[in-house]
Protein backbone atom coordinates (compact mmCIF):
# COMPACT_ATOMS: atom_id res chain seq x y z
CA UNK A 1 0.00 0.00 0.00
CA UNK A 2 2.37 2.22 1.12
CA UNK A 3 4.15 1.48 -2.45
CA UNK A 4 1.51 2.48 -4.40
CA UNK A 5 1.13 5.92 -2.62
CA UNK A 6 4.99 6.44 -2.85
CA UNK A 7 4.90 5.23 -6.79
CA UNK A 8 1.77 7.49 -7.29
CA UNK A 9 3.61 10.48 -5.36
CA UNK A 10 6.07 10.20 -8.21
CA UNK A 11 3.85 9.76 -10.82
CA UNK A 12 2.28 12.72 -10.09
CA UNK A 13 5.10 14.97 -9.40
CA UNK A 14 6.50 13.67 -13.30
CA UNK A 15 3.24 14.03 -14.46
CA UNK A 16 3.64 17.82 -13.61
CA UNK A 17 6.54 17.84 -15.06
CA UNK A 18 5.86 16.66 -18.01
CA UNK A 19 3.46 18.93 -18.68
CA UNK A 20 5.75 22.04 -18.08
CA UNK A 21 8.49 20.64 -20.35
CA UNK A 22 6.87 20.33 -23.13
CA UNK A 23 9.49 18.83 -25.32
CA UNK A 24 9.43 15.83 -27.37
CA UNK A 25 11.22 13.40 -25.93
CA UNK A 26 9.67 10.73 -23.49
CA UNK A 27 10.07 12.05 -19.83
CA UNK A 28 11.97 9.33 -17.63
CA UNK A 29 8.69 8.44 -15.32
CA UNK A 30 6.56 8.30 -18.04
CA UNK A 31 9.51 6.01 -20.14
CA UNK A 32 9.63 3.49 -16.50
CA UNK A 33 5.55 3.13 -16.57
CA UNK A 34 5.48 2.64 -20.50
CA UNK A 35 7.97 -0.26 -20.17
CA UNK A 36 5.77 -1.90 -17.37
CA UNK A 37 2.94 -1.38 -19.10
CA UNK A 38 4.28 -3.17 -22.18
CA UNK A 39 4.51 -5.98 -20.21
CA UNK A 40 0.73 -6.18 -19.39
CA UNK A 41 -0.04 -4.92 -22.69
CA UNK A 42 2.00 -8.13 -24.31
CA UNK A 43 -0.15 -10.39 -21.98
CA UNK A 44 -3.31 -9.06 -22.01
CA UNK A 45 -4.16 -7.27 -24.83
CA UNK A 46 -1.61 -7.86 -27.48
CA UNK A 47 -3.94 -10.64 -28.79
CA UNK A 48 -6.94 -8.81 -29.91
CA UNK A 49 -5.23 -5.22 -30.37
CA UNK A 50 -2.02 -6.60 -32.07
CA UNK A 51 1.55 -6.00 -31.10
CA UNK A 52 1.55 -2.85 -32.85
CA UNK A 53 -2.04 -1.29 -32.23
CA UNK A 54 -3.37 -1.77 -35.44
CA UNK A 55 -6.33 -3.85 -34.45
CA UNK A 56 -8.03 -6.34 -36.35
CA UNK A 57 -10.45 -5.02 -39.02
CA UNK A 58 -14.09 -5.25 -37.97
CA UNK A 59 -13.05 -7.26 -34.74
CA UNK A 60 -10.83 -5.22 -32.14
CA UNK A 61 -10.34 -1.25 -33.11
CA UNK A 62 -6.93 -0.18 -33.57
CA UNK A 63 -5.61 2.08 -30.80
CA UNK A 64 -2.60 3.72 -33.07
CA UNK A 65 -4.58 6.87 -33.63
CA UNK A 66 -7.71 6.38 -32.02
CA UNK A 67 -9.20 9.30 -30.90
CA UNK A 68 -10.40 8.11 -27.82
CA UNK A 69 -6.72 6.48 -26.49
CA UNK A 70 -4.97 9.51 -27.33
CA UNK A 71 -7.75 11.86 -25.59
CA UNK A 72 -8.35 13.54 -22.20
CA UNK A 73 -11.14 11.38 -21.16
CA UNK A 74 -9.35 9.02 -18.65
CA UNK A 75 -12.01 8.20 -16.66
CA UNK A 76 -13.39 6.74 -19.94
CA UNK A 77 -10.15 4.33 -20.73
CA UNK A 78 -9.89 3.63 -17.16
CA UNK A 79 -13.62 2.09 -17.31
CA UNK A 80 -12.74 0.27 -20.67
CA UNK A 81 -9.82 -1.24 -19.14
CA UNK A 82 -11.59 -2.24 -16.05
CA UNK A 83 -15.31 -3.56 -17.18
CA UNK A 84 -14.04 -4.51 -20.55
CA UNK A 85 -16.19 -3.41 -23.43
CA UNK A 86 -19.28 -5.12 -25.47
CA UNK A 87 -21.43 -2.45 -26.25
CA UNK A 88 -22.12 -1.65 -29.84
CA UNK A 89 -20.39 1.76 -30.22
CA UNK A 90 -19.00 3.41 -33.30
CA UNK A 91 -15.21 3.94 -32.36
CA UNK A 92 -13.83 6.60 -35.22
CA UNK A 93 -16.03 5.70 -37.96
CA UNK A 94 -15.96 2.24 -37.38
CA UNK A 95 -18.25 -1.39 -35.32
CA UNK A 96 -16.02 -3.89 -33.66
CA UNK A 97 -17.81 -7.52 -33.01
CA UNK A 98 -15.48 -8.84 -30.40
CA UNK A 99 -16.41 -8.79 -26.89
CA UNK A 100 -13.06 -7.02 -24.75
CA UNK A 101 -12.10 -8.84 -21.91
CA UNK A 102 -12.24 -7.38 -18.58
CA UNK A 103 -9.47 -6.67 -16.27
CA UNK A 104 -10.58 -5.97 -13.02
CA UNK A 105 -7.57 -7.73 -10.87
CA UNK A 106 -4.94 -4.99 -12.23
CA UNK A 107 -3.62 -2.72 -9.82
CA UNK A 108 -4.49 1.28 -10.00
CA UNK A 109 -0.81 1.50 -11.06
CA UNK A 110 -0.96 -1.19 -13.91
CA UNK A 111 -3.89 -0.15 -15.51
CA UNK A 112 -1.98 3.79 -15.26
CA UNK A 113 0.87 1.63 -17.23
CA UNK A 114 -0.53 0.27 -19.66
CA UNK A 115 -2.73 3.36 -20.53
CA UNK A 116 0.53 5.25 -20.67
CA UNK A 117 2.23 2.25 -22.71
CA UNK A 118 -0.81 2.90 -25.11
CA UNK A 119 -1.44 6.65 -25.26
CA UNK A 120 2.75 7.06 -26.03
CA UNK A 121 3.47 4.10 -28.74
CA UNK A 122 3.19 3.67 -32.65
CA UNK A 123 3.02 7.29 -32.89
CA UNK A 124 0.54 8.53 -30.01
CA UNK A 125 1.46 10.86 -27.68
CA UNK A 126 -0.68 12.07 -24.73
CA UNK A 127 -0.89 13.57 -21.23
CA UNK A 128 0.65 10.83 -18.33
CA UNK A 129 -2.19 8.84 -16.74
CA UNK A 130 -0.92 8.58 -12.83
CA UNK A 131 -2.30 5.33 -10.30
CA UNK A 132 -3.44 8.60 -8.04
CA UNK A 133 -6.15 9.67 -11.19
CA UNK A 134 -7.07 5.32 -11.88
CA UNK A 135 -7.96 5.31 -8.28
CA UNK A 136 -9.98 8.28 -8.31
CA UNK A 137 -11.72 7.17 -11.49
CA UNK A 138 -12.15 3.60 -10.08
CA UNK A 139 -14.37 4.99 -7.02
CA UNK A 140 -17.00 6.30 -9.76
CA UNK A 141 -17.26 3.32 -11.88
CA UNK A 142 -19.67 0.92 -10.52
CA UNK B 1 7.13 9.53 -82.63
CA UNK B 2 9.67 7.98 -80.22
CA UNK B 3 7.16 7.30 -77.85
CA UNK B 4 4.74 5.70 -80.00
CA UNK B 5 7.08 3.29 -81.82
CA UNK B 6 8.17 2.44 -77.36
CA UNK B 7 4.74 1.85 -77.13
CA UNK B 8 4.20 -0.54 -80.42
CA UNK B 9 7.67 -2.45 -78.87
CA UNK B 10 6.10 -2.63 -75.50
CA UNK B 11 3.05 -3.85 -76.89
CA UNK B 12 4.40 -6.44 -78.99
CA UNK B 13 6.52 -7.44 -76.55
CA UNK B 14 3.80 -8.08 -73.98
CA UNK B 15 1.79 -10.37 -76.85
CA UNK B 16 5.11 -12.51 -77.38
CA UNK B 17 5.97 -13.26 -74.30
CA UNK B 18 2.32 -14.00 -73.16
CA UNK B 19 1.89 -16.32 -76.09
CA UNK B 20 4.70 -17.95 -74.83
CA UNK B 21 3.27 -18.48 -71.22
CA UNK B 22 2.04 -21.44 -70.68
CA UNK B 23 -0.04 -20.67 -67.51
CA UNK B 24 -1.89 -17.82 -69.60
CA UNK B 25 -5.18 -19.47 -69.74
CA UNK B 26 -7.81 -18.92 -72.56
CA UNK B 27 -10.82 -20.85 -72.03
CA UNK B 28 -13.73 -21.50 -75.02
CA UNK B 29 -15.78 -18.71 -73.21
CA UNK B 30 -13.64 -16.06 -73.77
CA UNK B 31 -13.18 -15.82 -70.16
CA UNK B 32 -9.21 -14.75 -69.87
CA UNK B 33 -6.91 -14.97 -66.94
CA UNK B 34 -5.50 -11.55 -65.92
CA UNK B 35 -1.75 -11.38 -67.47
CA UNK B 36 -1.29 -11.75 -63.84
CA UNK B 37 -3.30 -14.31 -62.53
CA UNK B 38 -5.20 -11.43 -60.70
CA UNK B 39 -1.86 -11.61 -58.19
CA UNK B 40 -2.28 -15.28 -57.58
CA UNK B 41 -0.71 -17.78 -57.11
CA UNK B 42 -2.40 -21.62 -58.45
CA UNK B 43 -1.36 -24.44 -59.54
CA UNK B 44 -0.34 -25.03 -62.96
CA UNK B 45 -2.53 -25.13 -65.62
CA UNK B 46 -5.02 -22.48 -63.75
CA UNK B 47 -5.49 -18.91 -63.98
CA UNK B 48 -7.30 -16.27 -62.21
CA UNK B 49 -9.11 -13.26 -63.24
CA UNK B 50 -10.80 -10.48 -61.46
CA UNK B 51 -14.87 -10.61 -62.35
CA UNK B 52 -15.16 -7.80 -60.55
CA UNK B 53 -14.27 -5.44 -57.97
CA UNK B 54 -14.72 -2.56 -55.29
CA UNK B 55 -18.63 -4.10 -54.43
CA UNK B 56 -17.97 -3.63 -50.35
CA UNK B 57 -17.76 -5.93 -48.03
CA UNK B 58 -18.32 -9.19 -50.22
CA UNK B 59 -18.86 -12.25 -47.74
CA UNK B 60 -20.75 -15.29 -49.33
CA UNK B 61 -21.54 -15.50 -52.93
CA UNK B 62 -23.76 -17.92 -55.24
CA UNK B 63 -24.07 -18.40 -58.76
CA UNK B 64 -27.11 -18.93 -60.63
CA UNK B 65 -27.68 -21.37 -63.41
CA UNK B 66 -27.19 -18.77 -66.16
CA UNK B 67 -23.79 -17.60 -65.02
CA UNK B 68 -25.05 -14.60 -62.71
CA UNK B 69 -23.58 -14.18 -59.27
CA UNK B 70 -25.36 -12.70 -55.92
CA UNK B 71 -23.06 -11.35 -53.37
CA UNK B 72 -24.14 -10.66 -49.47
CA UNK B 73 -22.68 -7.52 -48.35
CA UNK B 74 -21.65 -6.82 -44.77
CA UNK B 75 -22.07 -3.18 -45.05
CA UNK B 76 -24.40 -1.40 -47.21
CA UNK B 77 -23.86 0.00 -49.93
CA UNK B 78 -25.76 2.93 -51.57
CA UNK B 79 -28.53 0.89 -48.97
CA UNK B 80 -28.53 -2.21 -50.36
CA UNK B 81 -26.99 -5.54 -49.11
CA UNK B 82 -27.14 -8.18 -52.13
CA UNK B 83 -25.22 -6.93 -55.67
CA UNK B 84 -26.31 -8.61 -58.54
CA UNK B 85 -23.57 -9.47 -61.23
CA UNK B 86 -24.30 -10.33 -64.58
CA UNK B 87 -21.90 -10.93 -67.41
CA UNK B 88 -23.56 -9.94 -71.01
CA UNK B 89 -21.03 -9.68 -73.36
CA UNK B 90 -19.53 -12.86 -71.86
CA UNK B 91 -15.82 -11.29 -71.76
CA UNK B 92 -15.31 -12.67 -67.99
CA UNK B 93 -15.51 -9.39 -66.36
CA UNK B 94 -19.12 -8.72 -64.57
CA UNK B 95 -21.60 -6.00 -64.55
CA UNK B 96 -23.60 -4.90 -61.29
CA UNK B 97 -27.19 -5.46 -62.82
CA UNK B 98 -29.09 -4.38 -59.62
CA UNK B 99 -28.69 -4.27 -55.79
CA UNK B 100 -31.61 -5.02 -53.49
CA UNK B 101 -32.08 -5.77 -49.93
CA UNK B 102 -31.42 -3.52 -47.34
CA UNK B 103 -29.54 -5.77 -44.79
CA UNK B 104 -26.20 -6.58 -44.26
CA UNK B 105 -25.60 -10.07 -43.36
CA UNK B 106 -23.27 -12.98 -44.89
CA UNK B 107 -25.28 -16.25 -45.98
CA UNK B 108 -26.42 -16.54 -49.31
CA UNK B 109 -27.28 -19.50 -51.17
CA UNK B 110 -29.64 -20.82 -54.30
CA UNK B 111 -31.84 -23.98 -54.57
CA UNK B 112 -34.03 -24.53 -57.69
CA UNK B 113 -35.96 -21.11 -57.83
CA UNK B 114 -35.61 -19.70 -55.23
CA UNK B 115 -32.65 -17.30 -53.42
CA UNK B 116 -32.06 -17.39 -49.91
CA UNK B 117 -30.11 -14.42 -48.06
CA UNK B 118 -29.57 -13.74 -43.81
CA UNK B 119 -28.95 -10.98 -41.98
CA UNK B 120 -27.58 -11.34 -38.65
CA UNK B 121 -30.99 -12.46 -37.00
CA UNK B 122 -33.32 -13.47 -40.21
CA UNK B 123 -33.39 -15.28 -43.53
CA UNK B 124 -35.52 -14.21 -46.48
CA UNK B 125 -35.91 -15.98 -49.64
CA UNK B 126 -36.80 -14.57 -53.26
CA UNK B 127 -38.39 -16.13 -56.14
CA UNK B 128 -35.99 -16.35 -59.23
CA UNK B 129 -37.33 -16.11 -62.74
CA UNK B 130 -36.43 -18.17 -65.87
CA UNK B 131 -32.82 -16.04 -66.28
CA UNK B 132 -32.12 -16.37 -62.56
CA UNK B 133 -32.97 -12.49 -61.31
CA UNK B 134 -34.89 -12.06 -58.53
CA UNK B 135 -38.28 -11.55 -59.35
CA UNK B 136 -39.63 -9.82 -55.94
CA UNK B 137 -36.35 -8.02 -54.28
CA UNK B 138 -38.50 -5.40 -52.47
CA UNK B 139 -40.66 -8.13 -50.80
CA UNK B 140 -39.26 -11.70 -50.05
CA UNK B 141 -40.59 -13.90 -48.25
CA UNK B 142 -38.66 -13.85 -44.28
CA UNK B 143 -38.82 -17.78 -43.54
CA UNK B 144 -37.13 -17.08 -40.49
CA UNK B 145 -36.44 -14.21 -37.88
CA UNK B 146 -35.57 -13.48 -34.19
CA UNK B 147 -32.35 -15.38 -34.14
CA UNK B 148 -29.60 -14.08 -31.62
CA UNK B 149 -27.50 -11.00 -33.03
CA UNK B 150 -25.14 -10.65 -30.01
CA UNK B 151 -22.50 -8.63 -32.02
CA UNK B 152 -19.56 -11.07 -31.88
CA UNK B 153 -20.02 -14.46 -33.82
CA UNK B 154 -23.58 -13.27 -35.59
CA UNK B 155 -23.24 -13.94 -39.08
CA UNK B 156 -25.72 -16.76 -40.10
CA UNK B 157 -24.28 -18.88 -42.78
CA UNK B 158 -27.10 -21.41 -44.88
CA UNK B 159 -27.07 -24.28 -46.71
CA UNK B 160 -29.85 -26.06 -48.27
CA UNK B 161 -30.75 -29.99 -48.52
CA UNK B 162 -32.98 -31.57 -50.64
CA UNK B 163 -35.78 -32.33 -48.45
CA UNK B 164 -37.39 -28.79 -48.18
CA UNK B 165 -35.15 -27.66 -45.16
CA UNK B 166 -32.56 -24.81 -44.88
CA UNK B 167 -29.66 -25.09 -42.38
CA UNK B 168 -28.28 -21.87 -40.46
CA UNK B 169 -25.34 -21.37 -38.11
CA UNK B 170 -26.06 -19.71 -34.79
CA UNK B 171 -22.45 -18.80 -33.82
CA UNK B 172 -22.08 -18.40 -30.02
CA UNK B 173 -21.55 -14.96 -28.85
CA UNK B 174 -18.88 -16.23 -26.64
CA UNK B 175 -15.07 -17.18 -26.49
CA UNK B 176 -15.05 -20.63 -24.21
CA UNK B 177 -18.82 -19.86 -22.37
CA UNK B 178 -17.08 -18.01 -19.66
CA UNK B 179 -19.42 -16.01 -17.03
CA UNK B 180 -17.61 -12.65 -18.44
CA UNK B 181 -16.26 -13.70 -21.88
CA UNK B 182 -12.72 -13.68 -22.43
CA UNK B 183 -11.86 -12.52 -19.14
CA UNK B 184 -8.61 -14.21 -17.55
CA UNK B 185 -9.99 -16.46 -13.90
CA UNK B 186 -13.61 -15.86 -14.99
CA UNK B 187 -15.19 -19.84 -14.91
CA UNK B 188 -16.61 -21.85 -17.53
CA UNK B 189 -20.61 -21.87 -17.29
CA UNK B 190 -21.57 -25.58 -16.53
CA UNK B 191 -23.74 -26.17 -18.20
CA UNK B 192 -23.46 -23.56 -21.28
CA UNK B 193 -26.83 -21.83 -21.25
CA UNK B 194 -25.85 -20.48 -24.81
CA UNK B 195 -26.35 -23.92 -26.07
CA UNK B 196 -29.86 -23.47 -26.01
CA UNK B 197 -29.66 -20.75 -28.72
CA UNK B 198 -26.71 -20.70 -30.18
CA UNK B 199 -23.42 -22.81 -30.71
CA UNK B 200 -25.29 -24.59 -33.49
CA UNK B 201 -27.05 -25.57 -36.34
CA UNK B 202 -30.65 -25.29 -36.80
CA UNK B 203 -32.96 -26.38 -39.50
CA UNK B 204 -35.95 -24.81 -40.62
CA UNK B 205 -38.53 -25.53 -43.84
CA UNK B 206 -37.89 -23.57 -46.71
CA UNK B 207 -41.07 -22.10 -47.52
CA UNK B 208 -42.75 -20.96 -44.12
CA UNK B 209 -43.17 -17.71 -43.06
CA UNK B 210 -41.28 -16.11 -39.84
CA UNK B 211 -40.20 -19.22 -38.20
CA UNK B 212 -37.90 -19.12 -34.96
CA UNK B 213 -36.23 -20.96 -32.28
CA UNK B 214 -39.96 -22.23 -31.42
CA UNK B 215 -40.28 -24.33 -34.46
CA UNK B 216 -36.74 -24.94 -35.75
CA UNK B 217 -34.72 -28.09 -35.02
CA UNK B 218 -30.96 -27.59 -33.42
CA UNK B 219 -29.51 -30.18 -35.62
CA UNK B 220 -26.43 -30.59 -34.43
CA UNK B 221 -24.57 -28.44 -31.70
CA UNK B 222 -21.34 -27.62 -29.40
CA UNK B 223 -19.84 -26.22 -32.82
CA UNK B 224 -18.84 -22.36 -31.91
CA UNK B 225 -18.82 -20.63 -34.70
CA UNK B 226 -19.41 -22.41 -38.60
CA UNK B 227 -19.12 -19.81 -41.14
CA UNK B 228 -18.32 -22.16 -43.89
CA UNK B 229 -20.90 -25.13 -44.58
CA UNK B 230 -22.20 -26.67 -47.61
CA UNK B 231 -24.47 -29.84 -48.21
CA UNK B 232 -22.61 -32.67 -50.18
CA UNK B 233 -24.67 -34.17 -52.71
CA UNK B 234 -22.81 -37.27 -53.32
CA UNK B 235 -23.51 -38.48 -49.39
CA UNK B 236 -26.88 -35.73 -48.85
CA UNK B 237 -25.29 -34.24 -45.37
CA UNK B 238 -24.26 -31.09 -44.10
CA UNK B 239 -20.41 -30.82 -43.97
CA UNK B 240 -19.23 -27.15 -41.99
CA UNK B 241 -15.88 -25.37 -40.74
CA UNK B 242 -15.77 -23.98 -37.62
CA UNK B 243 -13.87 -21.27 -36.02
CA UNK B 244 -12.01 -22.53 -33.54
CA UNK B 245 -11.51 -21.24 -29.88
CA UNK B 246 -8.95 -18.12 -28.96
CA UNK B 247 -6.52 -16.41 -26.58
CA UNK B 248 -5.38 -19.69 -24.88
CA UNK B 249 -2.23 -17.74 -23.74
CA UNK B 250 -3.94 -14.65 -22.58
CA UNK B 251 -6.37 -16.24 -20.50
CA UNK B 252 -4.34 -19.00 -19.05
CA UNK B 253 -0.47 -18.44 -19.34
CA UNK B 254 0.29 -20.24 -16.67
CA UNK B 255 -0.79 -23.60 -19.12
CA UNK B 256 -0.04 -22.08 -22.57
CA UNK B 257 2.91 -20.07 -23.79
CA UNK B 258 2.60 -17.74 -27.21
CA UNK B 259 3.49 -20.04 -29.28
CA UNK B 260 1.21 -23.28 -28.16
CA UNK B 261 -1.47 -20.62 -28.36
CA UNK B 262 -0.83 -19.28 -31.67
CA UNK B 263 -1.21 -23.16 -33.16
CA UNK B 264 -3.78 -24.38 -30.71
CA UNK B 265 -6.80 -25.49 -31.14
CA UNK B 266 -7.44 -27.05 -34.70
CA UNK B 267 -9.60 -25.27 -37.28
CA UNK B 268 -12.01 -28.30 -37.95
CA UNK B 269 -14.23 -29.51 -40.50
CA UNK B 270 -17.36 -31.93 -39.52
CA UNK B 271 -19.26 -34.41 -41.68
CA UNK B 272 -22.69 -33.54 -39.43
CA UNK B 273 -25.38 -35.94 -38.71
CA UNK B 274 -28.76 -34.76 -37.09
CA UNK B 275 -28.12 -34.82 -33.40
CA UNK B 276 -24.18 -34.24 -33.09
CA UNK B 277 -22.42 -32.53 -30.94
CA UNK B 278 -18.90 -31.21 -31.49
CA UNK B 279 -18.30 -30.56 -28.08
CA UNK B 280 -18.04 -26.80 -28.08
CA UNK B 281 -16.99 -25.04 -25.15
CA UNK B 282 -16.25 -27.96 -23.38
CA UNK B 283 -12.96 -29.20 -25.52
CA UNK B 284 -11.03 -28.33 -28.46
CA UNK B 285 -9.54 -30.67 -31.00
CA UNK B 286 -5.40 -30.87 -30.91
CA UNK B 287 -4.12 -31.88 -34.38
CA UNK B 288 -1.12 -32.23 -32.77
CA UNK B 289 -2.08 -34.75 -29.85
CA UNK B 290 -4.66 -36.09 -32.36
CA UNK B 291 -7.63 -35.85 -29.92
CA UNK B 292 -10.42 -33.57 -28.36
CA UNK B 293 -8.78 -32.03 -25.34
CA UNK B 294 -10.79 -30.56 -21.78
CA UNK B 295 -11.29 -26.73 -22.46
CA UNK B 296 -9.06 -24.98 -19.42
CA UNK B 297 -12.47 -22.99 -18.49
CA UNK B 298 -13.75 -27.21 -17.73
CA UNK B 299 -10.48 -28.34 -16.14
CA UNK B 300 -8.38 -29.00 -18.99
CA UNK B 301 -4.61 -28.61 -18.71
CA UNK B 302 -3.98 -28.78 -22.29
CA UNK B 303 -3.47 -32.89 -21.92
CA UNK B 304 -6.78 -34.08 -20.16
CA UNK B 305 -8.98 -35.76 -22.81
CA UNK B 306 -12.45 -35.08 -23.28
CA UNK B 307 -15.81 -35.20 -25.14
CA UNK B 308 -15.97 -38.54 -25.28
CA UNK B 309 -19.83 -38.14 -26.77
CA UNK B 310 -18.60 -35.77 -28.80
CA UNK B 311 -17.51 -36.09 -32.67
CA UNK B 312 -14.16 -36.06 -34.24
CA UNK B 313 -13.34 -33.59 -37.42
CA UNK B 314 -13.08 -35.08 -40.32
CA UNK B 315 -10.15 -32.16 -41.23
CA UNK B 316 -8.02 -30.30 -38.34
CA UNK B 317 -6.40 -27.45 -39.89
CA UNK B 318 -4.00 -25.24 -38.34
CA UNK B 319 -4.94 -22.84 -35.40
CA UNK B 320 -6.63 -19.52 -36.28
CA UNK B 321 -7.06 -19.14 -39.57
CA UNK B 322 -10.84 -18.65 -40.10
CA UNK B 323 -12.60 -21.02 -42.59
CA UNK B 324 -15.45 -18.34 -43.58
CA UNK B 325 -16.48 -20.92 -47.36
CA UNK B 326 -16.47 -24.32 -47.69
CA UNK B 327 -17.56 -25.54 -50.88
CA UNK B 328 -17.50 -29.41 -52.85
CA UNK B 329 -16.58 -28.96 -56.30
CA UNK B 330 -19.21 -30.90 -58.55
CA UNK B 331 -17.93 -29.69 -62.37
CA UNK B 332 -15.94 -30.69 -65.03
CA UNK B 333 -13.44 -28.17 -65.45
CA UNK B 334 -11.05 -28.85 -63.35
CA UNK B 335 -8.80 -31.81 -63.37
CA UNK B 336 -10.29 -35.27 -61.98
CA UNK B 337 -8.50 -34.87 -58.79
CA UNK B 338 -10.89 -31.91 -57.68
CA UNK B 339 -14.10 -33.56 -58.80
CA UNK B 340 -16.00 -33.85 -55.19
CA UNK B 341 -13.25 -32.83 -53.31
CA UNK B 342 -13.85 -29.49 -50.82
CA UNK B 343 -12.46 -25.88 -51.11
CA UNK B 344 -12.18 -23.99 -48.24
CA UNK B 345 -11.61 -20.41 -47.77
CA UNK B 346 -9.76 -18.73 -45.36
CA UNK B 347 -10.57 -15.56 -44.24
CA UNK B 348 -6.78 -15.69 -41.99
CA UNK B 349 -5.79 -15.40 -38.62
CA UNK B 350 -5.70 -12.76 -36.00
CA UNK B 351 -5.07 -14.61 -32.79
CA UNK B 352 -1.57 -15.44 -33.98
CA UNK B 353 0.18 -12.23 -32.36
CA UNK B 354 3.18 -11.95 -31.93
CA UNK B 355 4.00 -14.53 -34.45
CA UNK B 356 3.20 -13.66 -38.29
CA UNK B 357 -0.66 -14.54 -39.09
CA UNK B 358 -1.83 -17.26 -41.41
CA UNK B 359 -4.09 -18.38 -43.60
CA UNK B 360 -5.27 -16.29 -46.10
CA UNK B 361 -5.76 -18.55 -49.44
CA UNK B 362 -7.99 -20.80 -50.26
CA UNK B 363 -6.82 -24.52 -49.53
CA UNK B 364 -7.89 -27.84 -51.60
CA UNK B 365 -8.88 -31.47 -49.98
CA UNK B 366 -9.32 -34.30 -52.15
CA UNK B 367 -12.70 -36.49 -50.96
CA UNK B 368 -13.62 -40.20 -52.15
CA UNK B 369 -17.11 -41.44 -50.45
CA UNK B 370 -17.49 -38.33 -48.66
CA UNK B 371 -14.13 -38.52 -47.02
CA UNK B 372 -10.65 -36.82 -46.99
CA UNK B 373 -8.76 -39.09 -49.21
CA UNK B 374 -5.76 -36.60 -49.04
CA UNK B 375 -3.92 -34.06 -47.23
CA UNK B 376 -5.02 -30.82 -47.47
CA UNK B 377 -2.97 -28.21 -50.12
CA UNK B 378 -3.09 -24.51 -50.82
CA UNK B 379 -5.01 -24.10 -53.72
CA UNK B 380 -4.83 -20.17 -54.27
CA UNK B 381 -2.33 -17.88 -52.53
CA UNK B 382 -1.26 -14.33 -52.49
CA UNK B 383 -4.86 -12.50 -51.43
CA UNK B 384 -3.32 -10.66 -49.13
CA UNK B 385 -0.40 -9.10 -51.43
CA UNK B 386 2.46 -9.21 -48.99
CA UNK B 387 4.76 -12.15 -48.18
CA UNK B 388 3.71 -12.62 -44.95
CA UNK B 389 0.86 -11.14 -42.74
CA UNK B 390 2.07 -9.50 -39.61
CA UNK B 391 -1.24 -7.88 -38.98
CA UNK B 392 -4.38 -8.57 -40.56
CA UNK B 393 -5.15 -4.83 -41.14
CA UNK B 394 -1.62 -5.59 -43.79
CA UNK B 395 -4.08 -7.80 -45.65
CA UNK B 396 -5.23 -5.85 -49.08
CA UNK B 397 -8.07 -9.13 -50.11
CA UNK B 398 -8.76 -11.83 -47.64
CA UNK B 399 -11.17 -14.57 -48.70
CA UNK B 400 -14.84 -15.33 -48.12
CA UNK B 401 -16.86 -16.72 -50.05
CA UNK B 402 -17.17 -19.69 -52.58
CA UNK B 403 -19.31 -20.18 -55.60
CA UNK B 404 -18.92 -22.71 -58.71
CA UNK B 405 -20.08 -21.15 -62.01
CA UNK B 406 -21.98 -23.36 -64.40
CA UNK B 407 -19.23 -23.64 -66.43
CA UNK B 408 -16.92 -25.00 -63.56
CA UNK B 409 -15.26 -22.09 -62.80
CA UNK B 410 -14.37 -21.22 -59.51
CA UNK B 411 -15.16 -17.83 -57.73
CA UNK B 412 -13.91 -16.39 -54.49
CA UNK B 413 -14.93 -13.43 -52.96
CA UNK B 414 -13.04 -11.02 -50.95
CA UNK B 415 -14.51 -8.97 -48.01
CA UNK B 416 -11.92 -6.16 -48.36
CA UNK B 417 -12.19 -4.57 -51.14
CA UNK B 418 -14.99 -6.53 -52.61
CA UNK B 419 -13.17 -8.38 -55.34
CA UNK B 420 -14.85 -11.37 -57.04
CA UNK B 421 -12.14 -13.76 -58.51
CA UNK B 422 -12.89 -16.45 -61.07
CA UNK B 423 -10.26 -19.08 -61.54
CA UNK B 424 -10.17 -21.20 -64.46
CA UNK B 425 -8.87 -24.09 -65.98
CA UNK B 426 -7.70 -25.17 -69.29
CA UNK B 427 -4.23 -26.82 -69.60
CA UNK B 428 -3.95 -30.01 -71.86
C1 LIG C 1 -10.62 -10.12 -26.50
C2 LIG C 1 -10.05 -9.05 -27.27
C3 LIG C 1 -9.53 -7.84 -26.53
C4 LIG C 1 -8.58 -7.78 -25.55
C5 LIG C 1 -7.81 -8.93 -24.92
C6 LIG C 1 -8.44 -6.38 -25.24
N1 LIG C 1 -9.26 -5.64 -26.01
FE1 LIG C 1 -9.44 -3.62 -26.01
N2 LIG C 1 -11.03 -3.74 -27.23
C7 LIG C 1 -11.48 -4.89 -27.82
C8 LIG C 1 -12.68 -4.59 -28.54
C9 LIG C 1 -13.48 -5.60 -29.35
C10 LIG C 1 -12.96 -3.24 -28.36
C11 LIG C 1 -14.17 -2.47 -28.89
C12 LIG C 1 -15.39 -2.94 -28.14
C13 LIG C 1 -16.66 -2.33 -28.61
O1 LIG C 1 -16.76 -1.81 -29.71
O2 LIG C 1 -17.62 -2.41 -27.83
C14 LIG C 1 -11.87 -2.72 -27.54
C15 LIG C 1 -11.75 -1.39 -27.18
C16 LIG C 1 -10.65 -0.87 -26.52
C17 LIG C 1 -10.41 0.53 -26.28
C18 LIG C 1 -11.27 1.67 -26.76
C19 LIG C 1 -10.80 2.06 -28.13
C20 LIG C 1 -11.43 3.31 -28.66
O3 LIG C 1 -10.82 3.89 -29.57
O4 LIG C 1 -12.51 3.70 -28.19
C21 LIG C 1 -9.23 0.62 -25.60
C22 LIG C 1 -8.56 1.88 -25.10
C23 LIG C 1 -8.75 -0.73 -25.41
N3 LIG C 1 -9.63 -1.61 -26.00
C24 LIG C 1 -7.58 -1.06 -24.74
C25 LIG C 1 -7.24 -2.36 -24.36
C26 LIG C 1 -6.19 -2.68 -23.45
C27 LIG C 1 -5.24 -1.67 -22.83
C28 LIG C 1 -6.21 -4.01 -23.30
C29 LIG C 1 -5.35 -4.86 -22.37
C30 LIG C 1 -5.42 -4.53 -20.96
C31 LIG C 1 -7.27 -4.54 -24.14
N4 LIG C 1 -7.87 -3.51 -24.77
C32 LIG C 1 -7.56 -5.90 -24.29
C33 LIG C 1 -10.90 -6.13 -27.74
C34 LIG C 1 -9.95 -6.48 -26.81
Amino acid sequence: MKYVYCLSLILVLSSALVSRSATNTVQPAIKASMDRGKIIYLQRCMACHQADGSGVPRLNPPLDGASTVKGNDKLKLVRIIIKGMTDRVEIDGEYYDNNMSANPDLTDTQIADVLNYIRNSWGNKASLVTAVEVKAARTKIK
Amino acid sequence: MKKMFLIFLLTSLSFVSNANDSTKVNITNQAVADADNAGLTLPSGFGALIAADNLGRARHIVATKQGGIYVKLERLVGGKGIVYLTDANKDGKMEIETSFGNYIGTGIAIKDNYLYASSNEDVFRYQLDENGKVTNPNNPQRIVKGLWDKRQHASKSIALDNAGNIYVNIGAPSNSCQEVDRTKGSKGMYPCPILDSAGGIWQFKIDQTDQGYHNGVRYATGLRNVVGLDWNQQQNKLYVTMHGRDMLYTLYPDMFDTTVSAELPSETMYAINKGDDAGWPYVYYDHFQKKKVLSPEYGGDGKKAGGEKAIDPIVAFPAHMAPNALLFYTGNQFPAKYKNGAFVAFHGSWNRSPLPQEGYYVVFIPFENGKPSGQWEVFANGFSGTEMVKNPRDAKHRPCGLTEGPDGSLYISDDVKGTIYRIVYNAK
